[in-house]
């Protein structure tokens, strides 16, 4: 049996670790809520520029643009949202396994894909494992702005209409609630269902300058915006799942606690149990 | 008088939303005039200032590109970033101001100089608003 030093070290050092995850989780809950308002906020940009969208290419008819035309696929662009630390339970591994997975499906050589990953655990995941990723971003704030990965984003709609990729999937986390996040993938180009409800434009607009030249500007602010809106999500459900991660560490940490008491109390009855069968066989022993 | 509702959108979030007389911005095929009853239409916007007329006076907005979205009653500016003269950080929009031209001067590559075009022309139209310049 363990002595009572180290039981009495272990219960401490189990308790200091408590203190920390506590902390995480506290600290994890209040940037999801952050998060959730950020998503929030970001709704009405994007059904708005959808709606645009979907009645420009339903409304008109005439209307082409490369983005919106699927064309063969000879290499296809995986972005990955990832988070920048661990600690958050499966959020990381559950996407880099689904994506790791459908490249080994579909791709046999590294030419056929290209990856482009936000933040550092993608990125050193397919580093690691030789699989090119062609553009990355780390250092993503928690609660981040447009302005932060603009530039990614338009690169990445670039490397489409540069004829580079042929097709673009998003993997992420989809934030369901604070328990629950579910791995997503997304076709982000092509935009070939802008109007899955089959519903027509509500209002037919006049184009100024022309439709061409609208879907020109408009397209690849509409591809951003599905990156963003999706890097917000995931941000979302990474605060979420460190949460939840935390908030089991600390569970255990209790359990731990309660259970190296009870050792620990066992083992010093059995201490003064000893001591009395000691001196009493000792006093025996004198009579 | 007739007034039309605008609201105006970025990723992070609505900027304003609020009854106006009259809408004129500079589209990409030149300036525009909305009043109420306007026919619906959508129009990209170049990187310039909204100006939103009222009761009393008017104000003034930067956009950085995006677009317009006009219906009837409603007037919708979708843009990347959009600020009130009163968010603009002046010493940022300077700063950047600094480092397009510096960048611009040694050019290296012809995105490269378009970006810090773009960013120089952004960096103006904040300065322009905030100091109401027009």
């Amino acid at each position: 049996m363990a002595s009572l030093r180290d039981i009495k070290g272990r219960i401490n050092s189990t308790k200091k670790t408590k203190q920390i995850t506590k902390a995480m989780e506290m600290v994890s809950a209040s940037k999801l809520n952050k998060a959730e308002q950020n998503a929030r906020s970001f709704v009405p940009y994007s059904e708005k520029i959808q709606e645009v969208v979907a009645s420009i290419a339903s409304g008109g008819g005439n209307a082409s643009h490369p983005m919106l035309e699927a064309r063969e696929v000879k290499r296809t662009g995986y972005l990955v949202i990832t988070s920048d630390r661990g600690l958050a339970g499966a959020y990381n591994s559950s996407v880099l396994r689904k994506v790791y997975q459908q490249i080994r499906q579909h791709h046999t050589s590294a030419e056929e894909y290209s990856l482009i990953t936000m933040g550092r655990i993608g990125r050193d995941f397919f580093r690691k494992r030789n699989m090119p990723v062609d553009k990355d971003i780390t250092g993503i704030a928690d609660q981040p702005d447009f302005a932060d990965i603009k530039d990614i984003a338009s690169e990445t709609v670039q490397l489409f209409t540069e004829g580079e990729i042929d097709q673009l999937f998003i993997y992420y986390n989809h934030y369901v609630s604070a328990i629950t996040q579910e791995v997503t993938e997304k076709k982000a180009l092509p935009l070939t269902n802008l109007n899955p409800e089959g519903k027509a434009g509500t209002s037919s607009y006049e184009y100024e300058p022309s439709e061409e030249e609208i879907l020109e500007v408009l397209l690849p602010q509409y591809a951003e915006s599905l990156i963003y809106g999706a890097l917000l999500d995931g941000k979302a459900s990474e605060h979420a799942a460190r949460m939840t991660a935390m908030k089991s560490a600390t569970d255990n940490a209790d359990d731990l606690i309660g259970d190296l008491s009870l050792s620990y109390n066992r083992a010093r009855q059995a201490a003064i149990t000893q001591e009395i069968t000691e001196i009493v066989g000792g006093a025996a022993a004198l009579e | 008088m007739k007034t039309l509702t605008v609201s105006v959108v970025t990723p992070d979030g609505p900027v304003l939303e609020d009854a106006y007389e009259m809408v004129s911005c500079k589209a990409e095929s030149g300036e525009l005039g909305i009043l109420p009853g306007h026919i619906p239409m959508v129009a990209p916007l170049t990187i310039s200032a909204v100006r939103l007329k009222h009761e009393g006076g008017s104000e003034r907005i930067a956009v950085s590109g995006g677009f317009l979205e006009v219906r009837p009653d409603k007037v919708t500016i979708l843009a990347q970033s959009a600020e009130k003269p009163s968010e603009i950080d002046i010493d940022r929009a300077r700063r950047a101001k600094e480092r397009a031209e510096q960048r611009m001067a040694n050019k290296q590559s012809d995105i490269d100089f378009r970006r810090a075009e773009l960013a120089l022309k952004r960096a103006i139209n904040r300065l322009d608003v905030k100091n109401n310049n027009f």
